[in-house]
């Protein structure tokens, strides 16, 4: 709530020429990041579109490559995901208060709880390798026909491309915290401007909600057949 | 524009709805549904994902203009997958190979 | 340089000298020249290649290259033109310099990412450049697989990493666009006074955010297959090479819109201008670009209509075509009916315009032929489509695209272009133009195939009367070239207002003040309103 506006152009060092009040410019951020959102949709949107594709083309083989998964892993890592949100909402919120300090904290308790959650992944992807699940010249699955391999690979393409985005997704969060957490120390933020603080926060609570659909499609397909 | 500041309670409570249903779809999973078991698992998802949207990501009180870049995103979503598994799904539908 | 005699007013130009005061500027004006420049350099290359397949065509037998150079002819051909030069031409040049000058902002929203949006498209076009040269790339623009991700070779890889990271620019200019529109209108500029070249820019940036993550991400996916061989598009994996045409077409038909209606802009813009009446039925016109952005992705499906595609999805997709139509149709009523009783001036810019209408309705009409699905199976993959494409692609962007040039040439450099050389030029152009791709027609309906370069002997007339209106072609698109440089020295110095146009890029002085305008702007008319221009002089026409 810049109560300036009118004269913000000479006085605020961190408005730029082409905006003439900073409410203008934050409008301005805000909407660019949510279009930013809306291509990251349409960027897994294909993904989800091939994952569509090739579920409803071999639903069984598909149900019997996830049940490898290990649900209870991504589950917590899952939960793991969510107290980052959480975490993050809550350093919004702080900043939108200006409670300086509250930031740094709730900033630096969502890196660590990102770093637990690639640090998961890290452990899961590690143990596809060692079953041979990673697709590739080694890839076998046990007990399947060949061509049914085949489609088991399907399965564990999609698994790696997906996750692989995701994570690639979460490593950019992660960096964009430190360079958050660093501004914070140096007091850059405050209640009259947080607006990078917020960007993240939408960009951090976009990637949790990939995940929110990444898990139950690949970890959590007719998990009954196997118990 | 008015900034609205929510509650830490408010936030807490949206958490624990989400942690609740992670739990539940885990579970949920293990249960023979037949072919709606990815429907639940999908609607459980959307249920998260509204969550986190309206609560976590503000759009509860944000611009019309802002929530109307989201549904158009989403619908955008909506047409790349349903018109080509509009395709994938009548294929064979006339009994010509290949067609 | 160009201020030599100009008296000493500061603009964007003279406002700082020096290479790095271009490679780091952040003014929408510098980055729209920059675009120009590379823009410029990929379409003449892409000519070039072109030139090399109108000759080898000129005879049936296939003895200038060998049927492998010939593919990588064509295909460098098509990546350059269409990735490189038609997709960035007018948006990121015209677009970038005008949108936000007519709209009365200062820049951008975000000025910086515009600078690294043209920093992508020049990365990611000589990646492809080089990938396309060094390791002969032959699956034609398309990359259709399996042959992309298991028969040919990997450089086709590269090529399509290259188009990846220009993709980006095209995303960013596009959000850049879109926020700008949203944010920045000065005061009393309301959504129905926008230009028309606003609004069909703005549409453009829909289709460039909304459909170009999606050929992004098919562009990973046959990176994983060609690397990794992993099936997703090889059949004998399990997977569906036409799964890679659907999500390949979700972009590309849309892109052929993020052609084309900028183009549509810039022509809204002369026909008002130069027949001195505001655009008729200005709101039809106005929410036809967004009709034509979302009905353009509800028919990506007609470019599969020969594959394994459902007989039902392809009765949609042709029904779906036909609603296309129907926004593009409207505008080309309305600009004719603009014209009707109209003070029309014929200089060079108007020509354009003629031209692109009468050569955009030939090439929309056959679209609509070749989306009739019976008619497509007879034609599809024959020079019929290719004429259709170039016809809307060259006579109408193209045509645009120099209209624009010519129009706004006075704004940017300060100085006027040689009306009696640019009249010929574009006389030049069309002629030369329709004695091109007119014989590809009937070439097309007679069974010619496209991508072919040995012919039966009766098609070899048609074919040299293609190569000699080519020829043609290429010295109407030299001439501007030349004259325009010639015009950076010798040209008369332009008025700010030299067409008496109403648009808010003619308010401020050629070239113009580095933020545009030394006050901002406040609108109180609609866009296209004479009466506020009555009494400017009108140096032309
Ligand atoms: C009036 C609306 C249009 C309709 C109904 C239409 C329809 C079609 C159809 C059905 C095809 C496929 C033909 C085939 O492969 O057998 C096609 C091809 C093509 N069209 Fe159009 N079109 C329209 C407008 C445009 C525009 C505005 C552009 C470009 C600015 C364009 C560029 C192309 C290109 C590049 C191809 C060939 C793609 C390839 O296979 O390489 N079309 N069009
Ligand atoms: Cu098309």
């Amino acid at each position: 709530m810049p109560a300036n506006d009118a004269h913000a152009h000479a006085e605020s060092p961190a408005l730029r020429v082409q905006f003439d009040t900073e409410a203008q410019q934050k409008d301005a951020s805000t909407l660019g990041m949510w279009l930013f959102l809306i291509t990251e949709v349409m960027f897994f949107g294909g993904m989800f579109l091939v994952y569509t594709v090739y579920r409803n083309a071999y639903p069984g083989i598909f149900a019997i490559a996830s049940s490898s998964l290990d649900v209870y892993i991504g589950a917590a890592n899952t939960v793991v995901l969510l107290c980052s949100s959480f975490t993050m909402v809550l350093a919004v919120r702080a900043a939108q208060l200006g409670q300086r300090k509250a930031i740094i904290l709730f900033l630096i308790l969502t890196l660590i709880l990102g770093g637990i959650f690639l640090g998961v992944k890290a452990y899961e992807w590690n143990e596809k390798f060692q079953e041979h699940h990673v697709p590739g010249s080694s890839f076998h699955f046990e007990g399947m026909q060949p061509d049914e391999q085949a489609h088991a690979q399907l399965f564990f393409s999609l698994y790696f491309a997906m996750t692989g985005l995701h994570a690639l997704h979460m490593v950019i969060g992660v960096g964009m915290l430190l360079f958050l957490i660093r501004q914070a120390q140096k007091g850059r933020y405050s209640a009259e401007y947080m607006t990078p603080v917020d960007l993240g926060g939408l960009y951090w609570h976009f990637v949790d909600i990939i995940w929110i659909f990444l898990f139950p499609l690949l970890y959590l397909i007719d998990r009954h057949l196997k118990g | 524009m008015s900034e609205h500041i929510d509650s830490v309670k408010t936030y807490a409570l949206v958490f624990a709805a989400l942690i609740a249903a992670t739990v539940g779809t885990t579970a949920v999973a293990f249960v023979d549904l037949g072919p709606f078991s990815v429907v639940v698992a999908l609607l459980i998802a959307v249920c998260k994902m509204l969550l986190v949207a309206l609560f976590f990501m503000h759009v509860r009180h944000s611009t019309r203009l802002t929530r109307l870049v989201v549904l158009g995103g989403l619908l955008w979503l909506l047409i790349l997958i349903a018109l080509t598994m509009g395709d994938i799904l009548t294929r064979n539908w006339v009994g010509v190979p290949g067609r | 340089m160009i201020t030599a005699a100009v008296p000493e007013r500061e603009n964007y130009l003279n406002n700082a000298y020096g290479i790095k005061s271009w490679l780091l500027t952040r003014d929408h004006k510098r980055i729209g020249l920059l675009y120009l420049f590379t823009v410029t350099l990929f379409f003449f290359l892409g000519g070039a290649f072109a030139t090399m397949i109108r000759i080898e065509l000129l005879t049936p037998q296939g003895n200038f290259v060998s049927s492998e150079t010939y593919n990588k002819l064509f295909t460098m051909h098509g990546v350059a033109m269409i990735f490189f030069f038609l997709i960035p031409a007018i948006p990121a040049t015209l677009g970038n310099f005008f949108l936000p000058m007519m709209i009365g902002a200062r820049d951008l929203a975000f000025p910086r990412i515009n600078l690294l949006s043209w920093y992508l498209l020049v990365i990611g076009g000589l990646f492809s450049l080089f990938a396309m040269l060094a390791g002969g790339v032959d699956t034609g623009w398309t990359f259709y697989t399996p042959y992309s991700t298991t028969y040919s070779n990997s450089w086709v890889i590269a090529t399509a990493l290259g188009i990846f990271i220009s993709g980006f620019s095209s995303i960013l200019t596009g959000l850049n666009f879109i926020v700008t529109v949203h944010r920045m209108r000065a005061p009393g500029m309301t959504w129905m006074r926008m230009p028309l070249f606003v609004w069909s820019h703005y549409a453009t940036a829909l289709i460039q955010v909304l459909g170009t993550p999606v050929v992004a991400v098919t562009i990973i996916l046959l990176f994983c297959e060609r690397v990794f061989h992993i099936g997703i598009f090889d059949p004998t994996l399990g997977g569906d090479p036409v799964l890679f045409q659907h999500m390949f077409w979700f972009y590309s038909h849309p892109a052929v819109y993020i052609m084309i209606l900028p183009a549509m802009g810039i022509v809204s813009e002369l026909v008002s201008v130069f027949s001195r009446k505001p655009v008729f039925g200005y709101q039809f016109v106005a929410y036809a670009s967004m009709a034509i952005a979302v009905l353009g992705f509800l028919v990506w499906g007609h470019h599969l209509f020969v594959s394994t595609q459902s007989v039902y999805a392809a009765l949609v997709f042709s029904f779906l075509s036909y609603f296309v139509a129907i926004p593009s149709a409207i505008k080309v009523f309305n600009w004719t009916a603009t014209l009707y009783k109209g003070s029309i001036s014929f200089a060079t810019p108007m020509l354009y315009a003629f031209g692109f209408i009468g050569l955009f309705t030939i090439g929309g009409l056959t679209g609509l032929f070749v989306a009739a699905l019976g008619f497509d199976v007879h034609v599809t993959d024959t020079y019929f489509v290719v004429a259709h494409f170039h016809y809307i692609m060259v006579g109408g962007t193209i045509m645009a695209y120099l209209g624009g040039l010519h129009y706004w040439w006075p704004k940017i450099t300060g100085r006027m272009y040689p009306e009696g050389w640019a009249k010929l030029s574009a006389l030049i152009i069309f002629l030369g133009f329709n004695l091109t791709f007119f014989p590809q027609f009937i070439l097309g309906y007679l069974g010619m195939p496209r991508r072919y370069h040995v012919y039966p002997d009766e098609f070899q007339v048609l074919h040299v009367l293609s190569t000699a209106g080519a020829s043609v072609l290429a010295v109407g698109y030299l001439m501007p070239m030349i004259y325009f440089i010639w015009s950076l020295r010798y040209g008369k110095v332009a008025s700010a207002n030299p067409w008496g146009a109403t648009g808010l890029e003619w308010q401020t002085p050629s070239p113009p003040p580095v933020h545009n305008f030394d006050v901002t702007p406040i609108v109180t008319h609609d866009a296209y309103d004479y009466s506020t221009v009555i009494g400017q002089e009108v140096e032309v026409g």
